[in-house]
């Protein structure tokens, strides 16, 4: 068989059922509780995504499934085997790629592939195959001789990731995989996660990125205080919260005093200083036409218009009741409006 | 393969790259190697003639290095050894460390790779230390067997203190605890017989430095390579040797487990 260079190398396909599952699963430190009996069902080749703020449990979770620590209670089992019981066959099956680079800086970028791949006892020359193959993969060809100290932090996760690939894991555990990462670093690690999943591998993801877990995750739990409040589809999360809002912006205190007066009760809310108003919709072309004219009718300008239509981050609000401890920006519950650029008219 | 050879190929893997580490940042070798060969410097080129002076009146004849130059080799297998603790701190500290923890591969794999890594170094140094030492005028007159015995004595030591130096890396919390602690232990050849005589020094000091460990082992390679009386010198080393093995070998492997089961 001959493959270009550029074409990503064939995997086996998964041998064994390469799913997860957590029935009730606690872990307390000290008298912390830092999961307070959660399920978790992962089926095989699909992407999962933990969602939550800081502090919330999801890296706790992750290393109680990758064997790193053991769990206080629960039934746990990973690629067919049980957690507590066979921690080597989950190992053997599974790759982390956690928060912080697990990757050896005194070595150089082919120096830690090839380490994965001894200790993965691959053999010589196909570990030293699997290195080449990863490092032209995810860019490294270039910086392969260099010591990983001298790597930027994109190159370090990219390496991080590839090290975790080298075994070619059933299971694969991403912790904030992409934190700290700029956009561009992170639409490729998100390719490469695609690849993966395309080649029938499972993905456990744990995020506090929302666009994340949108993006590639097949089903989203929401973790928060130890506890899943929430599980679905991205679009079944975004069910769960009530539909989305019209704002609309006036040039003065005047107009907003008469479209408050004509809206009645479809306003939700009222910001006397922005001079903006909130409006209940869905921001259907319909019932838009049907509020500006009324708006016309009463002879009210309206200076700017946008539509809201409720995101993850809502949903992600609404259920974990405190969305500061959320890194990106913006997004507190007193600026709302200022968020609502999805369909600025 | 069985697990055993499992074992056998991860701890290559591991020493392969321990040793990597070694030569790209070689603070081993600055203190196996350059700390006693300074010292040699120090005592022998510097301070030798008044030292010497004053032993010969004492105690034996020939010159001062014949004296000092046992004392010296072992205390760089001593500051050598405990060097490793830094190393595997290191290792603790980073995230490397939880990749080979999520990977199925011998669990000591890790540790003995360091111990296997501390002990070439530490052999490969020592024979240069003794290289410097001929060349500033060191005349050792032990046949091979005395020189095996040396060696195996030197070998002992440097696998007991380099697990000891094991179990300091895996609790210090940072790289420079773990530099600062294994101090104690490479000082301890001063206050021993490795300049003077321990028979030259003050009531509480003497008393330590005739029962700390250095002190019987210095006696046993001096007797060996230069003919002074051994004694019971050569069972309390190897004695102590073993004792050192022992505690420290139970300490790394019960720290090393200890935080797998924390955070």
């Amino acid at each position: 068989m001959t493959h270009s260079d550029t074409s990503p190398p064939p995997s086996p396909p998964p041998t064994r059922a390469g799913g997860l599952s957590a029935v009730g699963l606690r872990k307390s430190f000290g008298d912390k509780l830092v999961l307070d009996g959660i399920d978790l069902n992962v089926a095989a080749g699909t992407v999962f995504a933990l969602l939550g703020p800081n502090g919330a449990g999801k890296t706790t979770a992750v290393r109680i499934l990758s064997t790193l620590i053991r769990a206080d209670g629960g039934e746990l089992r990973v690629a067919g085997h049980d957690v507590a019981r066979e921690p080597d066959a989950v190992r053997a099956a599974i790759g982390v790629t956690g928060q912080f680079s697990a990757v050896d800086n005194l070595l150089t970028g082919e120096e830690n592939l090839v380490l994965m791949a001894d200790l993965h006892r691959l053999g010589r020359d196909e570990g030293r195959r699997r290195a080449a193959e990863l490092l032209r993969r995810f860019d490294l060809s270039d910086a392969a001789r260099k010591l990983v100290s001298t790597y930027s932090g994109g190159m370090r996760r990219r390496l991080d990731l590839a090290m975790t690939l080298i075994g070619r894991p059933r299971v694969i555990f991403l912790d904030e995989p992409t934190a700290g990462l700029d956009p561009r670093s992170r639409r490729g690690l998100w390719a490469i996660i695609r690849e993966q999943v395309a080649d029938g591998v499972t993905i456990f993801l744990t995020t506090q990125y929302l666009e994340e877990a949108d993006q590639l995750a097949d089903r989203i739990a929401v973790l928060d205080h130890g506890r899943i409040v929430a599980e679905g589809t991205a679009a079944e999360l975004k069910r769960l919260v009530p539909g989305g809002h019209v704002s609309l912006r006036f040039a003065d205190a005047r107009s907003l005093d008469l479209a408050a007066e004509e809206l009645g009760g479809a306003v939700q809310a009222r910001d006397d200083e922005a001079l903006t108003l909130q409006v209940a919709g869905d921001g259907g072309v319909r019932s838009l036409r049907a509020m500006l004219d009324r708006l016309d009718s009463a002879a009210v300008d309206v200076e700017e218009l946008s539509v809201h239509t409720p995101d993850l981050d809502d949903v992600f609000l609404a259920l974990t009741g405190d969305g500061r401890e959320l890194s990106h920006d913006g997004h507190g519950h007193s600026d709302d409006e200022n968020d609502d650029d999805k369909a600025r008219i | 393969m069985s697990s055993l050879s499992y074992t056998v190929t991860d701890t290559a893997t591991m020493l392969r790259r321990t040793l990597r580490h070694a030569i790209r940042y070689p603070a081993m070798t600055t203190a196996s190697l350059v700390i006693p060969v300074m010292l040699l410097l120090l005592f022998v080129g510097l301070l030798g003639r008044t030292l010497g002076a004053g032993l010969n009146a004492a105690h034996t004849s020939g010159s001062y290095i014949d004296y000092v130059a046992p004392g010296i080799i072992l205390l760089g297998v001593a500051s050598g050894c405990m060097s490793t603790s830094v190393a595997v701190c290191v290792d603790m500290t980073e995230g490397i460390i939880d990749r080979f923890r999520t990977m199925a591969i011998s669990r000591s794999s890790l540790l003995t790779g360091h111990v296997l890594s501390s002990m070439i170094q530490t052999t490969i140094s020592t024979v240069l230390v003794i290289g410097v030492a001929v060349a500033l005028g060191w005349r050792p007159h032990g046949g091979p067997a005395e020189w095996l015995a040396v060696f195996g004595l030197l070998e002992l030591l440097a696998f007991a203190l380099t697990w000891l130096a094991v179990g300091i890396g895996l609790v210090s919390s940072t790289p420079e605890s773990a530099s600062n602690t294994p101090m104690l232990i490479q000082f301890l050849p001063f206050i021993g017989s490795t300049f003077v005589p321990t028979g030259s020094m003050p009531a509480g000091v003497r008393w330590f430095a005739e029962y700390q460990p250095f002190t019987p082992m210095i006696e046993t390679i001096r007797g060996l390579l230069t003919g002074t009386r051994i004694g019971d010198d050569a069972l309390i080393s190897v004695v102590w040797c073993l004792g050192i093995l022992v505690a420290g070998y139970w300490w790394s492997s019960a720290a090393f487990k200890r935080d797998r089961v924390q955070a």
